[in-house]
């Protein structure tokens, strides 16, 4: 049982580092690697160093995005690294790195031999995407303390660390099986029946749908479970991100699985933040606060520092 | 609770003072700390939520006896929702630079507690007309609430007053940042607090 266990494990490590390895291959043998820099720019690494005449002709250079081909983009400024043996590509505007690039390389001419020409695919991994979305809705654009949502299921339930915790749970379960739900129904039948107007309408009937089925399922399944978060559920429709979350995904065109993503960083967000809260509320409880700050007063202002220090996040990307 | 006995003044200022939702209630609190920077998002998100308030509570307070009592708070979240679809709608075509900056706020008006709150607590019992004026009141301590704080953050943070400059500079700059939001709700409420506590005070010292 161990052993099989340990070979799952092995060849999932294996898959995903192949997934992870195919992302970068380079498809010419002078060149080594190519890759995103910042936000508009495109570093390609050589094997040997090229000439620099042939490197700071920008006419050499052909970058467009992989689904239209006529719209070539503009580069404004080439430099050399690495004593020549790589080359900085800077566009005049941000490069939309969702999407794959395509890049050609016109006669590349290295210590006076040409080269040939090469055509080369930049892009992210996908995983890494994933990834980036997954941390984006956690902490970076947290729910609570960066986009102002589900504050009163927030300070309603952040006094208890018990409370905070199963509040975040079964926020995190009913989260991702109505957004889930919403994306599928949006995508397949609200846009193509172009009925989304009716997206307000259908979206919280799914949300009171959703709760109203895991209270259902879990009753019967594990009374136990129930006994301990069944109290939380009625509360989930109150709050705005478990609403908010479908509409963001109704504007932003997300694929099934960023929408996964997407649901389950706010959900466990929101569980962080919970969290976080209900500790600092935990002690609290044991300070000498003015009478006139006492209760909510005070918790505002604790969040006010939360959200203060959740701004030191921001900006940031990874990957 | 049966039929109200108050008359519709009362009613009127019950809203905006006594029960003030973002103050006395703390409901809504969202639009509250996060889009209270200036008195124009206030004022316009206001509007918004004073239009659905009035016109669920009318509709609710019109055929509440057809409601099945099992069924009733489905029946309440659809009739939010439509109203706020039609606002959505408006205010994206007549509207479009107030609507961006207000954001996906005009669509959460559907899950804010305040408005149901008061479908349960009142429309759902009483005529349309008290209804109407329950309901014009909370809309407009809503509107209250959201342009005391409106008038704080953009007077300390920019130095402005719907859009005009007032001061000449920017005193806290502190104050426009999105976290500001939440020490401006918490440093009101306190005060609230405080006003009450003197009142109790003196009352105690007239006894």
């Amino acid at each position: 049982m161990k052993d099989l266990r340990l070979h799952v494990i092995v060849v999932g490590l294996l898959l995903l580092g192949g997934m992870l390895l195919a992302g970068c291959g380079a498809e010419h043998r002078f060149i080594k690697k190519i890759s995103f820099k910042g936000t508009n720019q495109i570093e390609i690494a050589f094997a040997g160093p090229v000439d620099e005449k042939w490197a700071k002709n920008v006419e050499n250079y052909a970058v467009y995005e992989e689904p239209d081909p006529d719209i070539l983009l503009n580069i404004t400024d080439v430099n050399l690294a690495q004593g020549g043996k790589a080359v900085i590509l800077t566009f005049e505007s941000d490069l939309n790195q969702t999407q794959p690039h395509l890049v050609t390389l016109q006669d590349m001419m290295a210590e006076g031999r040409s080269m040939g020409t090469a055509l080369l695919t930049v892009k992210k991994l996908y995983f890494g995407y994933l990834f980036s979305i997954l941390l984006g809705a956690m902490i970076i654009k947290n729910f609570v303390f960066t986009k102002y949502l589900g504050l009163c299921v927030f300070f309603g339930t952040s006094q208890k660390k018990s409370t905070a915790v199963g509040m975040g749970i079964t926020f995190t379960i009913v989260m991702i099986a109505s957004a889930m739900m919403s994306w599928f129904l949006y995508q397949f039948v609200l846009k193509p029946y172009r009925l989304d107007f009716l997206q307000i309408i259908v979206f919280i009937g799914l949300v009171s749908l959703s709760v109203q089925a895991v209270d259902t399922i879990l009753r019967k399944v594990n009374p136990a479970l129930f006994k301990a978060f069944g109290v939380y559920l009625v509360l989930v429709i109150a709050n705005c991100i478990i609403l908010a979350v479908p509409l963001i995904l109704a504007n932003s065109e997300y694929n099934a699985w960023e929408s996964l993503m997407l649901a389950v960083g706010a959900g466990t967000g929101f569980l962080i933040a919970l969290f976080l809260m209900s500790s600092v509320r935990e002690r609290l409880e044991l300070a000498n606060v003015p009478p006139t700050y006492r209760g909510l007063p005070i918790a505002f202002i604790t969040a006010g520092l939360f959200a203060l220090a959740f701004m030191g996040f921001s900006g940031m990307s990874i990957f | 609770m049966p039929v109200t006995k108050k008359t519709n003044k009362q009613l009127f200022f019950n809203g905006i003072l006594m029960e003030n939702p973002i103050f006395r209630l703390a409901l809504s609190m969202c639009p509250a700390v996060g889009i209270s920077t200036t008195v124009m998002n206030g004022v316009l998100l206001g509007i918004a939520v004073l239009f659905v308030q009035v016109f669920s509570s009318c509709t609710i307070a019109a055929i509440k006896d057809y409601i099945h009592p099992r069924i009733r708070i489905p029946t309440y979240t659809l009739t939010i929702a439509t109203w706020v679809t039609i606002i959505d709608l408006v205010l994206a075509a007549y509207m479009p630079e107030a609507y961006k900056a207000m954001g996906i706020f005009v669509k959460l008006i559907v899950a804010f507690a305040i408005i149901t709150m008061r479908l349960e607590m009142f429309a759902a019992k009483n005529p349309i007309i008290p209804s109407f004026w329950d309901a014009v009141g909370m809309g407009l301590g809503f509107m209250f609430g959201m342009m005391t704080l409106g008038f704080i953050r953009e007077l300390l943070g920019a130095g402005t007053l719907l859009g005009h400059d007032i001061l000449g500079v920017r005193p806290l700059l502190f104050f426009i940042l999105p976290a500001a939001g939440f020490f401006c709700v918490g440093f009101i409420m306190a005060l609230f607090n405080y006003v009450e506590l003197v009142f109790k005070r003196m009352k105690e010292k007239k006894d």
